[in-house]
């Protein structure tokens, strides 16, 4: 037997979120969502960020795009882990209507006590909506989850 | 660029543990029996580059701790790279050699992921804070949506996953460096709890503790220091998207595949089916060997889920993946792409533990914050 010395890190920050973010958020507060253009290769980028990394160059044209859009491909975590939500949650990865890149967001408004059923449930292509937080306060969890729309 | 070879590989047993050693200890059994291999000492060696995930270690700088067991006085560099650490430390110490500024480097990695009580809060902080920081997503749920579109996409079965697992740890049962060395099943594995679907626990790789050393050489050095020095014939290296949705299809890796064009045109490969021998891939979870494969051309896109199953990726099959059982049996984090250039080395000079017969050309693979290969 070795002696044990126990450790922690502890250690607290406050990112910047950047002008092109804090704009995305003030709009999530009126239940929007801002992608932006980029003048080069004219791909909508949602969320926003301030340069193309494909094209380098600024992205200065904002866009609105819908709360709603499709399933690109999504996984719901069984496990429990540190610092991750209560178990099961799904996350999935949705394009929106105006949007050429996805959004990783959570997935909800589906039973996922089987996982088989659900992913049927939510399989690539289903259309879902934005389910809004009553009072959006400009966080990127104003947006709850996304579920799906009903034909 | 002066050609450079391989002329020593040394690991430690990985655990889940080692408490046995502190991180300089561990660093120093890797690099002596690295040494120890090449038959060579500590005053032979020029430089020393160092991998590691500080976090993983709870050590701001574990290099500095430990820098004394890689060569007290000597030139020395540090890389931290997410995954890629391992691999990206060795293209470093092969560049030191190729640029002709040295003859002899040492690359080192240690790792001590069993000190870090949950890795998950680590995992937590690589992902952006402003705007994907709160969804809960982890290296797993990466692998997990890939699945998902894999699977949506060619129609690739949760049985033909498994056989990944079952394949590496058959291999690892021949490999006494190796973490997990358990014989698995499919049905091991289907039944096993689903942990990030449709990925289940024996589709998930362990934490590690250990280090990895390898020797590398000028061609002058290489030649007189042993007869069978494993060549490296080139290296490649990509970035990508940090947006996981900013990638047009999940399904299929197409950064890896440019990586790898980009690898296969300096060394010379027409035909990776053909011209390799063995490959050593960072495959984690069991759906990134599959797109791996396909990435990096040794199946057609959409037909990687099969090799597995059908045995073309055993040990003994055409396109041997993995024969030292992978990182799905160890995976002592920013180490694990440095094992993989290990081994595919060992398979050349005809050494490995899980030898291929023939081997001549190997392929070693690591992802994470870079996309890297060499073979």
């Amino acid at each position: 037997m070795v002696l044990k010395i126990e450790a922690k890190w502890e250690i607290p920050y406050v990112h910047s979120a950047g002008e092109h973010a804090t704009r995305f958020f003030e709009a999530l507060k009126e239940k929007r969502i801002l992608g932006v253009r980029c003048p080069r290769c004219g791909r909508v980028l949602v969320p926003p960020r301030a340069f193309c990394e494909r094209c380098y160059v600024d992205t200065d044209e904002w866009v609105e795009v819908k709360d709603e859009g499709v399933i690109e491909t999504l996984t719901i975590n069984y496990a429990r882990f540190t610092g991750l939500p209560e178990p099961p949650y799904a996350v999935g990865i949705v394009k929106l209507d105006g949007a050429d890149t996805g959004m990783l967001a959570y997935l909800g408004g589906v039973d996922l006590s089987d996982w088989k059923k659900a992913h049927e449930r939510l399989k690539i292509g289903t259309r879902v909506r934005a389910v809004w937080k009553d009072e959006p306060e400009g966080r990127i969890t104003d947006i709850l989850y996304f579920k799906p729309v009903e034909e | 660029m002066k050609r450079v070879a391989v002329v020593g590989v040394g690991q430690t047993r990985f655990r889940t543990r080692r408490d046995d050693k502190t991180h300089p200890e561990l660093t120093r059994e890797a690099v002596s029996r690295a040494l120890d291999h090449a038959g060579i000492s500590m005053e032979d060696v020029d430089a020393f580059v160092f991998g590691t995930m500080d976090p993983f270690d709870g050590i701001n700088c574990p290099d500095r701790w430990s820098s004394t067991a890689a060569g007290f006085g000597k030139p020395f560099m540090k890389i931290s790279t997410g995954g890629t650490t391992g691999l990206t430390t060795g293209i470093a110490a092969y560049q030191h050699v190729a640029s002709g500024m040295f003859d002899v480097v040492v690359a080192v990695c240690t790792q001590r992921v069993g000190e870090n009580v949950d890795a998950q809060p680590v995992l937590n902080t690589a992902v952006d804070p402003i705007y994907e920081g709160h969804s809960g997503v982890g290296a797993i749920s990466v692998a997990a949506i890939q699945a998902t579109a894999h699977m949506q996409r060619f129609g690739t079965t949760e049985e033909q996953m498994a056989w990944v697992s079952v394949k590496d740890h058959e291999s690892a049962l021949k490999n006494p460096y190796a973490h997990i060395r358990k014989r698995l099943s499919v049905e091991d594995v289907l039944s096993s709890p689903v942990i990030s679907s449709p990925l289940k626990l024996y589709e998930c790789c362990p934490r590690s503790d250990g280090s990895v050393a390898i020797v590398f050489a000028s061609e002058e050095r290489a030649k007189e220091i042993r007869d069978n020095p494993a060549w490296i014939l080139a290296e490649s290296s990509i970035s990508d998207s940090y947006f996981v949705g900013d990638r047009p299809d999940l399904a299929v890796w197409d950064s890896l595949s440019i990586a790898g064009r980009r690898l296969y045109r300096l060394a010379g490969v027409d035909d990776p089916k053909r011209d390799i021998d063995v490959a050593e891939l960072y495959s984690p979870f069991t759906i990134q060997e599959i797109l791996e494969l396909e990435a990096l051309g040794f199946a057609e896109k959409g037909e990687g889920a099969r090799l597995a199953e059908e045995g073309v990726t055993f040990a003994d099959g055409d396109m041997p993946t993995n024969p030292s059982g992978g990182v799905l049996c160890t995976n002592p984090i920013g180490a694990t792409g440095l094992v993989r250039l290990g081994e595919a080395s060992l398979q050349v000079m005809g050494e490995a533990s899980n030898q291929v017969d023939g081997a001549e050309v190997a392929l070693a693979h690591a992802w994470g914050e870079r996309c890297s290969s060499t073979p």
